[in-house]
């Protein structure tokens, strides 16, 4: 579409709604096509919260579906049942709703999210009111059509796209010099999903220095009214449950600690490097005759007593992972600290959320949809970001697509075709790494299977992960290089 | 798959005792039948049990099903996709059309995206992408020229699938003998000859199957063809209809051959067959002349919105039996969201559309075009579409009349086509007049 209007006219706005017509199209496609238990997560929220007071929402048991998320969210899923039971009453019935499956439920809950998305919608407006009529497609492009958030949410069941508009809305806030506005969307954000919070390092630093300038007695003035839109916010989500006495319980909820280091399907970072690196170590030091104990945890069970899933490595807890993203992050934040720039927030957000995959405790790999769509953002900032969006895109698409065995889509040739726009040359490096990964699905999906049957099973995924790991690293380094280097 | 995998080849269209001619034995021509010995090769290396002889009938697995979809959507991929892109290319390089270059993503969109075919195929499990594909590459190649590929082309369509018949009279002139290579098996007597034909014209059938919109279906309302004819003297009579109603374009197709006049003939030959007259006819032929249509879609663009809307609506009752609402929902808002794609030809609705016509010809397709396509009547017709959908779905005809609502459908849908029919009859005589002038 190569049509040149002013960005505020009423026909980029059909053009806004035609994205969204052909996405929702394929979303209406895809219901059918595989029944998650994540409708079954929500479906209990619905019930638990249309049935059930304030006081037990939180301490509910009467399925395993406890409600993990913050209370905003909590909120958002009472907002739902309303409508809910008009369409049909079991889907909220607390105890003769469990396990319902019935066509009504799962029409209302797949066409809530499809719904929701149009507030992706809005954030992806605001956000790309300003740029050239191209610029401005590509980025609808990445965002409204990601295969990533599509099988995220649409296949998986999930409310992301929603969320991500909050987050788009508010780093397009604070790129247009709105801080106030961009940190109160983002308090907001945090009590919807907690998993938000990897970048609030970057806001803090950015907010503190951009915001809160301007002498000793302004700056302070400011950082207080910051401090008090933050603190109203989150009295508004947990205010009722400090009133009930049951923050405590809202936090166990919340951060479940019984989980291992790495989720069941291995999500493609550094730990895999780590593990992989602990079994070679143990096998060839067996091999010299040393007696290294197999161990008894596992990866992705809960940490038990004193025992450690490695072999021959130190233990990793979640201590440990914390202060790693941290250190992943300070040379970003030492820039912010020294520059904070409207125009590299958007970077910067995206690199916080890339230190967090790498670097986090039972990180699954959905969450490099938080990589990619505000990186969406800066693709389409200069060849050299695009190049990278493609490649980057590419290994986060090949490590979701391992995770979904039920699935066909093609993922990869949309962001290729979108991308060949750009025109771009990519070097044999690249070139390679590309065909490399086409080489290892072909393997986990079809040849594996064939030559090796029911042998070494975890194989194909550990080569999926750590190959996919790898090209996340490169994106690590090379989205430090350019935040350094960025004025 | 199960017949051609497990029986010797000239048994395939005979009766015995492997081969049960009543449990949907092979109706199509041997084409169809490598295909499908093809196919149930790849089948059995997956999934053996699901064409054994005798005990695969009626056994139903998700994996069956899974490669059997998947056999569809390689043979959609591997003919019916290339095939389009050929005859996209040809069309616009020939400039038979005028437009931008993103005009060739929306034509290649349009005729890809067609929902009928989507659903019929996908939805309903069938291989019509394999013969309509070589009919559009025997077109492409026709087109560009190429006869002996074009006559190549089509006669392996015709062999896989006799519908693709009703476009012979307007490939009569590149017809060659391809035809007995792909007959060998059978011509080495006359009784296997007629074994085959006979299965690809199923006689045993009645006039119609299922409520279709057709001449004599509807009709049938009126004056019950079935109690007062017999069978033999319906065939004759549906023959002779045909064939009248056809002569008027195979004489203006040989006496003044053109390529844009070729499309046109193909056009109403096949419309005309189904439309009017043709005999035991199945409501998937709809498909037919909606293939040239698409073709021509960049010049006739307001046609292929109107045939498409009122095809997929004749096809309604079966898709809702067949539990497929929501795909047909779906395909069809995503083939008004292409059609009316930013940017693409029918925003662009002011620019005329062909070259080289004089005044009085634009005046007179203008008119009826102002008549057929006026916003008010559309819009009556879509309303009238939109709240029949909703009765169909929600309520319950009386017992009394059963088939009521299938009934009216048919009697619109056969009324659009009527009338779509002659006004491209109506296009083709000015054509052609236009072009002896």
């Amino acid at each position: 579409m190569k049509l040149q209007e002013s960005p505020r006219s009423p026909a980029s706005i059909t053009q806004l709604l035609w994205f969204f017509g052909i996405a929702t199209v394929v979303k209406l496609l895809l219901i059918p096509a595989y029944y998650s238990t994540d409708l079954e997560v929500h479906r209990h929220w619905l019930a638990i919260t249309h049935s059930l007071p304030l006081g037990q929402w939180y301490y509910d048991e009467t399925s395993e579906w406890t409600l993990d998320y913050p209370p905003f969210f909590a909120y958002f899923e009472r907002f739902l049942s309303f409508f809910a039971p008009l369409i049909d009453p079991w889907i909220v019935h607390l105890h003769h709703g469990l396990s319902y499956k019935a066509d009504s439920s799962i029409y209302f809950q797949r066409i809530s999210v499809i719904v929701s998305d149009l507030f992706l919608q809005y954030g992806v407006h605001i956000s790309t009111r300003n740029l050239a009529s191209l610029k401005r497609n590509l980025v609808w492009v990445f965002v409204i059509w990601s295969p990533g958030l599509l099988i995220v949410d649409h296949l998986h069941f999930q409310y992301n796209g929603f969320l991500f508009g909050w987050l788009l809305l508010s780093i397009s806030f604070l790129a247009q010099g709105r801080d106030l506005m961009g940190g109160f969307m983002f308090a907001v954000l945090l009590c919807f999903k907690h998993l938000f919070a990897v970048a609030a390092p970057v806001y803090f630093v950015y907010l503190l220095r951009h915001y809160c300038r301007g002498g000793l007695v302004r700056g302070f003035a400011r950082l207080s009214v910051l401090g008090a839109i933050v603190v109203a916010v989150f009295a508004a989500a947990y205010g009722p449950f400090v009133y009930h006495g049951q923050i405590q319980q809202v936090i166990r909820r919340m951060f479940p600690f019984g989980r291992g280091l790495c989720h069941a399907y291995w999500a493609p970072n550094f730990w895999v490097f780590y593990i992989v690196l602990d079994k070679g170590i143990a096998f060839l030091l067996r091999k010299f005759g040393f007696d290294i104990p197999s161990p008894v945890a596992s990866f992705t069970g809960g940490l038990v007593g004193d025992a450690s899933p490695f072999a021959v490595l130190p233990r990793i807890t979640p201590m440990t992972t914390f202060i790693m993203v941290l250190l992943a992050l300070s040379p970003c934040l030492f820039k912010t600290w020294r520059y904070p720039r409207p125009r590299l927030i958007a970077r910067s957000v995206a690199y916080a959320y890339t230190c967090g995959f790498l670097f986090g405790w039972h990180i699954h790999e959905k969450a490099s949809l938080h990589i990619s769509i505000p990186l969406a953002l800066v693709a389409v900032e200069s060849l050299e970001d695009s190049k990278h969006y493609f490649l980057l895109s590419v290994g986060t698409k090949g490590s979701l697509q391992s995770d979904k065995k039920a699935t066909q889509s093609d993922s990869k040739g949309i962001s290729r075709t979108a991308a060949e726009k750009q025109w771009f040359e990519l070097g044999w490096v690249a070139k390679s790494y590309l065909l490399g990964v086409v080489v290892v699905e072909t393997w986990g999906q079809f040849l594996h299977p064939y030559l090796l049957g029911d042998k070494l099973p975890f194989l194909p995924l550990m080569l999926i992960s750590m190959y996919c790991a790898i090209g996340i690293s490169y994106s690590w380094i090379w989205q430090l290089k350019r935040i350094i280097i960025l004025s | 798959m199960e017949i051609t995998l497990n029986i010797p080849a000239k048994d395939w269209y005979r009766n015995s005792t492997f081969n049960d001619l009543s449990y949907w034995g092979l109706d199509y021509p041997p084409l169809t039948a490598y295909q499908s010995y093809i196919h149930g090769a790849f089948l059995k290396t997956f999934d053996p049990d699901s064409i054994a002889l005798f005990t695969s009938r009626g056994y139903e697995s998700y994996l069956g099903k899974l490669l059997m979809r998947w056999t569809v959507l390689s043979s959609d991929v591997l003919i019916f996709f290339p095939a389009v892109l050929y005859i996209v290319l040809v069309y616009c390089s020939m400039q038979l059309c005028i437009g931008q270059n993103n005009d060739v993503a929306w034509h290649v969109a349009m005729i890809l995206l067609n929902p009928c075919l989507i659903l019929i195929d996908h939805g309903d499990f069938q291989y019509n992408c394999i013969s309509l594909g070589l009919t559009i590459a025997a077109i492409a190649a026709a087109l560009s020229q190429k006869d002996l590929v074009a006559s190549v082309l089509y006669c392996l369509a015709l062999n896989q699938k006799q519908m693709s018949a009703y476009f012979a009279p307007a490939f009569f002139s590149y017809l060659l003998g391809t035809f007995s290579v792909a007959w060998w098996p059978y011509l080495q007597s006359k009784e296997a000859a007629l074994a085959v034909l006979s299965r690809l014209a199923p006689f045993e059938r009645g006039i119609f199957e299922d409520y279709v919109a057709n001449f004599w279906c509807t009709s049938s309302m009126l004056v019950k063809w079935k109690k007062l004819y017999s069978t033999q003297s319906l065939r004759i009579f549906g023959l002779a209809a045909t064939l009248l109603t056809c002569l008027p374009s195979m004489v203006q197709q040989v006496l003044a051959p053109s390529s844009k006049g070729f499309l046109y003939v193909l056009l109403n030959s096949s419309q005309h067959h189904f439309s009017s007259f043709k005999y035991a006819v199945h409501g998937k032929s709809i498909l037919l002349p909606l293939l040239p249509l698409t073709l021509l879609a960049l010049e006739v663009h307001q046609s292929l919105l109107w045939l498409t809307h009122f095809a997929m609506f004749s096809m309604f009752p079966l898709l809702h039996r067949d539990k497929l609402v929501l795909a047909y929902i779906a395909l069809y808002a995503l083939f008004l969201l292409v059609y009316f794609a930013p940017g693409g030809p029918s925003g662009r609705r002011n620019g005329s559309k062909t070259r080289d016509h004089s005044q009085t010809t634009k005046i007179g397709m203008e008119f009826i075009s102002s008549i057929a396509f006026h916003p008010l009547v559309m819009g009556f017709l879509g309303l009238c579409s939109l709240v029949l959908h909703v009765i169909y779905i929600t309520m319950h005809p009386t017992n009394k009349y059963p088939f009521l609502f299938e009934a009216v459908i048919m009697l619109i849908c056969f009324s659009q086509f009527v009338l779509f029919t002659l006004q491209f009859k109506a296009v083709d005589a000015i054509e052609t007049s236009n072009i002896k002038s």
